[in-house]
């Protein structure tokens, strides 16, 4: 077995990981999400990611995008990815998308996925990614975060989650994000994606809650009235 | 009675947890009423841990728990 792997045992079989060297997973936009995204995938060893953002770093993002600092502002994040998994990992393959995800794009830029990772920012692009993971019969899971506060959850292709949780009225109150609250939101994506990429069992239908101010965690089932 | 749970950016200004008297709510919007909560600003109302509509009715013991909107990345 490569050395690099072997702390991933017992915690993962060689099997496992041997699996997972044949998965391909997208994660789509490189900011405070995407950025731990890509580290806890390229470390763990998927053997294909493929990154996507047409967004370049701003001052604001250094008080927790992983991948910005202050000499790369103005540089690509999508470029910045594929550059931190080449260091961390050159033997993961990746593919490098420096666009926004679009209704013209999006069915192309997922297309051979396994799984794909929400690092998205906003309600409108999850939803034009969920729906291009439906049609592709591909899981998507979701992570967002506001201030304190992160949710996650596995969208199975044939569920309408996204669609549940963001009803046509939804309103964004708070548009803060503090430096842990991308990385706890962002390893328990991972987390999720490494169960559902091994075949172990995940729980869908429902949303994980996590709330660092309060301490507090909720599994919440999202299921139609 | 009926036990109202709120999380997050719902709690600023109120308590965490509200007791009230079934007799006074029928639907979770009237809870919502009288806490002064916004429609908008609630994302996921749960009823005993079910997703749920505000115009859904309450029973005595419900436990109806309200969570504000998530969304940024």
């Amino acid at each position: 077995m490569n050395e690099r792997y072997i702390r991933n045992i017992p915690a993962l079989s060689e099997h496992e990981c041997a699996q997972l060297l044949q998965k391909t997973v997208a994660i789509v936009g490189c900011g405070g999400l995407g950025g731990h995204l890509v580290e806890l995938m390229a470390r763990i060893g998927v053997g294909e990611l493929v990154v996507i953002d047409g967004d370049c770093f701003e001052l604001s993002n250094l008080n927790r995008q992983l991948l910005s600092e202050t000499d790369c502002i103005g540089f690509s994040k999508a470029q910045a990815a594929a550059e931190r998994i080449r260091r961390i990992n050159p033997d993961v393959k990746v593919r490098v998308y420096q666009t926004m995800l679009d209704t013209e794009n999006a069915d192309t830029l997922i297309a051979g996925c396994d799984a794909v990772l929400d690092g998205l920012d906003n309600i409108s692009s999850r939803k034009l990614l969920k729906q291009a993971c439906s049609k592709a019969g591909i899981p998507y899971i979701f992570g967002a975060i506001s201030g304190w506060v992160a949710q996650t959850a596995i969208s199975m292709p044939d569920d309408n989650l996204i669609e549940i949780l963001y009803p046509e009225d939804t309103k964004l109150t708070d548009k803060s994000a503090l430096s842990f609250t991308p990385a706890l939101c962002a390893s328990m994506q991972s987390a999720l994606c490494v169960k559902l990429l091994t075949g172990r069992a995940v729980q869908t239908g429902a949303i994980y809650y996590f709330d660092l101010l309060h301490q507090e965690y909720e599994v919440i089932p999202i299921v139609s009235s | 009675m009926i036990e109202v749970r709120l999380f997050a950016n719902l709690r600023k200004g109120r308590e965490k947890v509200y007791f009230m008297e079934s007799g006074s709510i029928a639907t979770v919007q009237d809870i919502m009423d009288r806490l002064a909560i916004p429609r908008e600003e609630v994302n996921i109302l749960l009823i005993n841990g079910f997703h749920q509509k505000p115009e859904t009715k309450v029973n005595d013991e419900d436990i109806v728990s309200l969570f504000p909107a998530v969304g940024g990345g």
